[in-house]
């Protein structure tokens, strides 16, 4: 499969206004204002488009669930607060193909009828928000977004918001607490977004390439767009490849593809002539896969039969050098640091469990401490509002059963046993949480 | 959050509370801070003036260089919501600082892609370059050093970003090079995001 999302991303005027006209720009959004509402959800249902953030929920059922029957406005939310350990792609978009965003959020308001979109963008992309912002400007300038957008008597605004460093609020409902103003907390749920969400009223949080996939639809039509991937996955995906590879990078594909294909033929394969040792095929969040475990498709639906999960597409490659101990204490610190603390499994949890693989890692670790782990870690998953809980259960669980020996050889020899040349070289500073 | 006598609680977690830091000085927006403010606010709904709090403490940030213990009252007041309101978002998000930082805030990623490619190794030598511990200043106010979690950039590890540019694909090796560069030529040393035009076309 041609790159479809990022065909242009690497000529140069390829974010501008008059770029992107020039190659069917807004078209899908000219098609979507000439036909009514509902008929664009379903020819997004039909497409098969499963959300792009993580969860890989339907699009268009999302929008169908949003309450259309209220007094109340209606909103947009685009998710661009991309934090997920290894995920890289949203980032892309929207500095090389912003406004294939905005004709997405533009496409979803008219859909669900709302008149306004927020885009939540994550703090550290200040680059990427001068460029999102420029174009906005640009679109609003040359009636694409505003009022009376084309000429064809549809009103609606798009509004960037700038967050301020919280993984957090990559959760849909941390993520409206957080545009509200206030700490990124998930909501008990339900209500779901599409019942109660931005200020109470409907809503639907689609994450930035979700949104930017569905121009796509519009242009070229469901049929099109469902045949380019496997059943019930279809479209072009990204997939952000990194760690010991030859050639980190954003690559899309059809979800056709390989996890063996993407690590070893687009990504050049393992970088030094090392040799595999694992992979995490979907950010850090999602169950490692084993060398022997990468000739399934690289769908949402290939990647679960597999036992993990597609996840953000954050494909993070393993060498032989990596120690199983310290990725898990590594992502533990990570989970510990953004837990945000309102389930106390995970609050608690988080640094617990971190005690508890520093203490291995630097070679002070007890048989008992294994099951310990477990024990912990079964206390967080499942008991938390929102899947950070099980996703920073996820690296400890997941290292034990594929590796547990490692763990045993750390706490047999009093120390790690897996040191690698990349890694610090000073004594680790001890609670450096 | 619970106390336990075997964990160190040096860092508290960031639902835990931080007062900022009260350098005695009274805070209030400039003219155009304040008109600025009020643009901002205009993007969302009467009922959700809150909203505008997060863009509100970044112009802070902006005008003072950190969050002060008097910032808080004002914010609140042009919010029109009640200063604890304002201290619980200020104490949660990690963009913002409480105290005085150097000139050069030094953001290293530590997450797991960028420590893989050597992380790690990028801040033990950043620490010696630097003349400061991570969550440190310098004895002369140039450099902050923070270890932070992912910044979003794995294809380009090691990340690092200084104030808000990015500097990538910094090899442990070059760390020294790059904080003299930064004592010489200032931002005009970082990369920027530049990578993905340029080189990053080898990739793909």
């Amino acid at each position: 499969m041609d790159p479809i999302l990022t065909k242009y991303v690497r000529e140069p005027h390829s974010y501008t206004l008059d770029f992107y006209l020039r190659h069917e720009g807004y078209e899908g959004l000219r098609k979507a204002l000439s036909m009514a509402p509902n008929d664009v959800i379903d020819l997004v249902k039909a497409s098969g488009l499963k959300g792009r953030g993580g969860a890989g929920f339907p699009a268009g059922m999302k929008w169908q669930f949003v309450v259309k029957d209220t007094p109340k406005p209606k909103y947009i939310v685009c998710n661009a607060d991309e934090s997920e350990p290894g995920t890289f792609k949203d980032h892309l978009l929207m500095e090389r193909n912003p406004h294939l965003l905005l004709e997405g959020c533009l496409i979803a308001c008219h859909a669900i009828g709302a008149k306004v979109a927020y885009i939540y963008i994550r703090g550290e992309f200040l680059h990427v928000q001068h460029v999102l912002e420029r174009q906005l400007e640009e679109a609003y300038a040359k009636g694409y977004v505003g009022k009376n957008v084309m000429g064809l008597g549809f009103d609606c605004d798009i509004f960037i918001h700038r967050g301020a460093g919280a993984y957090e609020a990559g959760e849909e409902t941390a993520l409206l607490e957080s545009l509200e103003g206030k700490r990124a907390q998930p909501r008990l749920k339900p209500p779901f977004p599409a019942v109660a969400g931005l200020y109470g009223a409907p809503t639907a949080v689609n994450n930035v390439e979700t949104l930017s996939n569905v121009p796509l639809v519009l242009l070229r039509g469901a049929e099109w767009y469902a045949a380019l991937g496997p059943e019930k996955n279809g479209g072009p995906k990204l997939y952000c490849v990194s760690g010991h590879v030859a050639k980190p990078g954003v690559y899309e594909a059809s979800m056709k593809t390989t996890l063996r294909e993407l690590i070893f033929d687009f990504a050049g394969g393992v970088r030094d002539g090392r040799a595999l040792k694992a992979v995490i095929p979907g950010g850090s969040s999602v169950p490692i896969l084993l060398p022997n475990q990468l000739d399934v498709e690289a769908s949402f639906d290939g990647v679960s039969k597999a036992g993990s999960l597609l996840g953000s597409a954050g494909i993070i490659v393993l060498d032989e050098t990596t120690c199983m101990v310290w990725l898990a204490e590594n992502l533990l610190r990570f989970y510990r640091h953004e837990s945000c603390g309102k389930c106390t499994p995970c609050r608690e949890g988080t640094q617990w469990l971190l005690n508890i693989l520093e203490k291995i890692e630097r070679g002070d670790g007890e048989m008992k401490d294994l099951a310990l782990l477990e024990n912990v870690a079964g206390l967080i998953a499942g008991k938390t509002l929102c899947a950070f809980g099980d996703a920073a259960a996820t690296p400890a669980l997941t290292t034990l059963k594929n590796f547990r020996g490692e763990y045993e050889a750390h706490i047999r020899e009093g120390r790690c046993t897996v040191p690698a040349p990349w890694r610090r070289r000073s004594a680790a500073p001890a609670h450096s949480h | 959050m619970t106390f336990h006598p075997k964990i160190d609680y040096r860092e508290l977690h960031r639902s835990a509370r931080r007062l900022p830091h009260d350098d005695g000085q009274p805070f209030a927006y400039s003219a155009e801070n304040r008109a600025r403010l009020e643009e901002i606010a205009k993007r969302y709904p009467p009922e959700g003036r809150r909203s505008a709090i997060l863009p509100a403490l970044f112009l802070v940030q902006r005008q003072h260089g950190y969050i002060s213990l008097s910032a808080i009252p004002h914010v609140a007041e042009a919010i029109g919501c009640t200063a604890a309101e304002v201290e619980d978002v200020v104490s949660f998000y990690t963009m913002f600082y409480t105290r005085p930082v150097g000139k050069f805030v030094v953001q290293v990623c530590r997450t797991l892609p960028c420590a893989l490619r050597g992380a790690e190794r990028v801040t033990e030598e950043l620490i010696a370059a630097l003349g400061t511990d991570p969550n440190g200043t310098d004895s002369t106010g140039t450099f902050t050093l923070v270890e932070v979690e992912c910044l979003g950039a794995c294809d380009r590890a090691p990340l690092v970003m200084i104030n808000d540019s990015w500097h990538e694909c910094l090899e442990p090796d070059q760390a020294r090079a790059l904080a003299d560069d930064l004592r010489a030529r200032g931002e005009a040393a970082v990369s920027g995001c530049h990578h993905q035009q340029a080189d990053r076309a080898a990739h793909q």
